[in-house]
């Protein structure tokens, strides 16, 4: 179904090809997962599918990329239409018109349908995607999954046999990536859909694989087969995939269900280890603290009478579906805005009083968007910059930098870098004047794995160093890792405080992979299990 | 208000274009009146059409910017009237002191007496022009302008989308400018004066320029701009048909609205027009082969409604044509307006549609189950974007974009 034939690619300006003669075949009816690190040439695989790469970013292009028999070369993407959907990473931004149904018929309206066939298919696609309820209401009035759910529906009317997709969950929370994976799995099941689909966050997605491209990155060959095949020596593998390679289980287990029918043996090596038990509580003095705080945008209730403290030292995670507050919270804890009723103290002050100066000597936060902290044209610049904006000696910028991610190119602009570059960037910007009280939101938004063990032990340092972390995030497999407590919001309000272990253990939604196939006894990661089993050999 | 259900199985509410004729009528008929009484009733049976018909869609609340718009109109005409003057002779009110000006600017004057005469006519002018803003106002609140794009003819189309992309820019940026606005107190860099505003151009015009391309780049994905061949002669003939057709009824439309000044009151010129704007979007058509879904039809609320507005200017036109006396406001000797009848009972007919029309079916989705989550728009789940929020789900500044009404729906 999509053929590429010794395609060589490469990005204007760029010294190295994005792709170095790929040679691929995706056969029909299969759902192929994308997988490789941060800046591998992922996105640029994907959108060379349906010709927008190059046709539509510019580039040179070598070699040809065939599907349903056309070639990229002969068809530009809105002649491909037909053929491939392409859903990109944000849907919000691919909305034409403002109302679901109109979306869904955008496309059939641009390739000239029939009024009664696109009828009948806007239908057909409401039914498949769950979105009946919403078909008259207004695009922007949706969440991220129904908004992500649409714009699948908006390709997918067009019956294309091919469908593309972006991180299709990165900004979702558990729940909602669920709803769209099942909506996927169905199209692949009932329809026999041809998808090729790239994702950061493999335990999500892999159970769901046919079979599984590794873009090594740099230019080096592909891999392709099985999942459990490719994921054997995987630079990028999920946890479960991690302890079945602890475990010494072949094949690899893709999902919690196959890992519990071979869990057995394992269970009886840990017999006698006790799982490591949550900390005592902070001791440390407050940093932080929300009184009965609540914020209304309109007649939305972002936060509800809110209470929480923080204190030194503590890696505090905030967890809770899209839209539940948790990035209200986050703000309000930088000042961000001022609360509609309630009092909020960051080390003896109110956040939203403060001069700039003042509040980034306090309190540090890096968006969603890291790029969004990132003004200058190069990095050594952004170092600079910092120094300058921060009163700090020159060069400690840059020294922070060096700790988190060393050998970054210095003359590199902001917008070149790698998702994960410009995180460590933007983290060294906000942590160079050490503020006591550090805030995440979403630190793991298209990081790969290698990218996350760093930010783990960056964060881990930064905790003993006597810095609090809150950090807002859907990544329980972050939170199982690096966090000492677990807050959970639901519509505004706390719902959950306590250790993190306990929280997430106890929650069907938030618990980690390892949590789940080794359950009811509390192990939260594979590190905690192979420090146990290597206790074990030493003892035994 | 109760807002009883009359929308059929397979309807989503009336035709964007009967909303915009009905509304076409009401703004016209205002602006052949200075009768401040029947001023006021025309804005009266708008608003209370809005009212009744609206949706809880976002675009729906323009109707509110366009009556804040209005009664400002007014004010700055009363204003301009008190400081530089209509010296219309009369009941003086209050005497300002006179500042004298250089000899050559000999036809301005500042100050002086002000006569209720002069301010009373500045109000009935003002209040023209604010019924005419809330006529479209109403109009926008009834049915989203982008669904009165999708009438236009395939030719058209394409430019329309252009111009809902454009359209959709304004609070794209509104929402760019916030968030780089908190980004930068977060760096501990000035918000405010010149250095605050440079540095908060350039990123918000990047933003900007990222959320343009990705929407072309799907856009493109998605089918638009495919084209059918058409002979080059054609073409050309076509857009000069269209052309000289709309200069016809740009010019028609004037004679309509200003009595007297074409022969035939200019209809003559809007028909000719009309026909050949046709005929040219017609044949220029040809080269795309979309096709629309689930146009909106054409029945009999559609023509109740538009046949109201229409009825409602007819009754003044007529009125105007017999020489009806009270159409225009004579201001001496100053008296209460006197009531056209025929005229008033015209623009009462133009309350039709607050029960002839179907309500539209965005307002009664119900909200539950798992679909009842707060909207992406309204979550912060961007952090920076949590104060912008509201910009989306349409608090107080939202109306400042809320006539828009295009898809911005960036939310999250």
């Amino acid at each position: 179904m999509i053929r590429f034939n010794e395609v060589t690619f490469t990005y204007d300006g760029a010294d190295r090809p994005t792709l170095d003669r790929v040679d691929l075949v995706v056969g029909e009816g299969e759902l192929c997962v994308v997988v490789g690190p941060t800046g591998s040439g992922k996105t640029t695989l994907l959108r060379a599918v349906n010709g927008l790469v190059p046709h539509f970013t510019g580039g040179r292009l070598s070699g040809e990329v065939l599907v349903d028999g056309r070639s990229t070369r002969d068809f530009p993407p809105r002649e491909l239409a037909d053929v491939v959907g392409m859903v990109g990473q944000n849907p919000a931004a691919s909305f034409v018109t403002d109302v679901v149904e109109d979306e869904l018929a955008y496309t059939m309206e641009n390739l000239g349908l029939d009024p009664a066939v696109m009828r009948r298919r806007v239908e057909d696609a409401l039914d498949l995607l769950g979105l009946h309820d919403l078909r008259y209401r207004p695009l922007a009035t949706l969440s991220g999954g129904q908004q992500q759910r649409v714009a699948i529906g908006a390709v997918l009317t067009a019956s294309p046999r091919v469908l593309v997709l972006d991180e299709p969950t990165s900004a979702l929370d558990p729940a909602a990536a669920e709803e769209v994976l099942a909506s996927l799995t169905r199209l692949v099941h009932d329809l026999g859909l041809t998808v090729l689909l790239a994702e950061h966050r493999l335990e999500r997605v892999l159970p769901f694989a046919d079979t599984v491209v590794l873009v090594p990155g740099s230019g080096s060959q592909l891999t392709v087969g099985t999942a459990a095949d490719v994921m054997v020596d995987s630079p990028v593998a999920p946890p479960l995939v991690e302890l079945g390679r602890l475990a010494g289980w072949t094949p690899l287990p893709l999902s919690v269900r196959d890992a519990r029918r071979l869990v057995a043996p394992l269970r009886e090596r840990l017999v006698g280890a006790e799982p490591p038990h949550a900390g005592p509580p902070a001791s440390g003095p407050p940093v932080a603290r929300l009184d009965r705080v609540i914020v209304r945008f309109g007649d939305l209730t972002a936060l509800d009478t809110c209470d929480l403290e923080v204190r030194a030292g503590e890696l505090v995670a905030v967890m809770g579906r899209n839209g539940s507050g948790k990035s209200t919270l986050l703000g309000q804890l930088a000042g961000v805005r001022a609360p509609t009723s309630g009092r909020v103290d960051v080390t003896g002050a109110d956040p939203t009083g403060l001069a700039p100066r003042d509040l980034v000597a306090r309190v540090g936060l890096v968006p969603q968007d890291a790029g969004l902290l990132l003004y200058g044209d190069s990095v050594a610049a952004e170092c600079v910059g910092a120094d300058h904006d921060t009163g700090l000696a020159p060069g400690a910028t840059a020294a922070v930098l060096d700790r988190i991610l060393p050998g970054l190119p210095s003359d590199r602009h902001p917008r070149d870098l790698s998702e994960g570059q410009r995180l460590a960037l933007a983290l060294a910007v906000v942590l160079a004047p050490a503020p006591p009280l550090l805030l995440l939101d979403e630190p793991t938004r298209g990081l790969d794995y290698p990218g996350k063990a760093r930010l783990v032990t960056l964060l881990e340092e930064l905790a003993d160093a006597g810095h609090t972390v809150v950090m807002a995030t859907h990544d329980v497999e972050l939170v199982a890792r690096v966090a000492t407590r677990a807050v959970v919001l639901a519509e505004g309000e706390v719902v959950a405080d306590g250790p993190a272990r306990d929280v997430v253990c106890h929650s069907p939604v938030f618990a980690p992979q390892v949590a789940k196939v080794l359950a009811p006894d509390p192990w939260l990661t594979v590190d905690e299990v192979r420090a146990a089993l290597e206790v074990g050999a030493v003892h035994g | 208000m109760s807002r009883p259900v009359l929308a059929g199985p397979g309807r989503r509410g009336l035709h964007p274009g009967a909303w915009w004729l009905w509304a076409a009528c009401m703004a016209a008929a205002a602006s052949r009146t200075t009768n401040p009484i029947l001023l006021l009733l025309i804005g009266a049976v708008v608003l209370y059409v809005a009212a009744a018909r609206r949706t809880d869609a976002p675009w729906s609340r323009s109707i509110v910017v366009f009556l804040r718009l209005g009664l400002v109109v007014i004010l700055i005409r009363v204003v301009l009237v008190i400081v530089f003057g209509n010296r219309l002779p009369g009941h003086t009110l209050f005497t300002l002191p006179h500042v004298p000006l250089p000899s050559w600017a000999a036809g301005v004057s500042i100050g002086g007496t002000v006569t209720a005469e002069a301010v009373l006519a500045a109000v009935v002018q003002g209040l023209r022009l604010a019924v005419v803003l809330v006529c479209f106002g109403a109009a926008n609140s009834l049915a989203s302008p982008y669904r009165l794009l999708r009438c236009l003819p395939a030719v058209l189309y394409e430019a329309g989308v252009a111009i809902t992309v454009a359209l959709s820019f304004a609070p794209e940026l509104v929402m760019a400018i916030t968030d780089v606005r908190a980004a930068r107190r977060l760096r501990g860099r000035p918000t405010r004066g010149f250095a605050g505003l440079r540095g908060t151009a350039v990123p918000v015009l990047e933003r900007a320029l990222d959320r343009s391309l990705q929407l072309a780049s799907s856009m493109d994905a998605r089918g638009y701009g495919r084209r059918v061949p058409v002979a080059r002669g054609a073409r050309r003939a076509a857009a000069g048909a269209t052309a000289c057709g709309l200069l016809l009824v740009v010019a028609g439309v004037y004679g309509v609205l200003v009595a007297g000044s074409l022969p035939g009151g200019g209809i003559p010129f809007v028909a000719v027009g009309a026909v050949l704007v046709g005929t040219g979007l017609a044949v220029g058509g040809r080269r795309t082969n979309r096709t629309r879904y689930r146009p909106d039809p054409w029945r009999l609320p559609e023509w109740l409604v538009s046949g109201s507005g229409i009825v409602a200017l007819g009754s003044l036109v007529v009125a105007g044509v017999l020489g009806v006396p009270g159409l225009e406001y004579v201001l001496s000797p100053l008296r209460l307006p006197t009531l056209p009848v025929v005229a008033a009972i015209g623009i009462l007919v133009g309350l039709v549609p607050a029960w002839a029309a179907p309500v539209e079916r965005t307002s009664l989705v119900v909200r539950s189950g798992p679909t009842s989550r707060p909207s992406a728009a309204a979550e912060s789940e961007d952090l920076v974007t949590g104060p912008v929020s509201d910009t989306l789900s349409g608090a107080a500044p939202a109306d400042a974009v809320a006539p828009v009404g295009l898809p911005g729906g960036n939310g999250g």
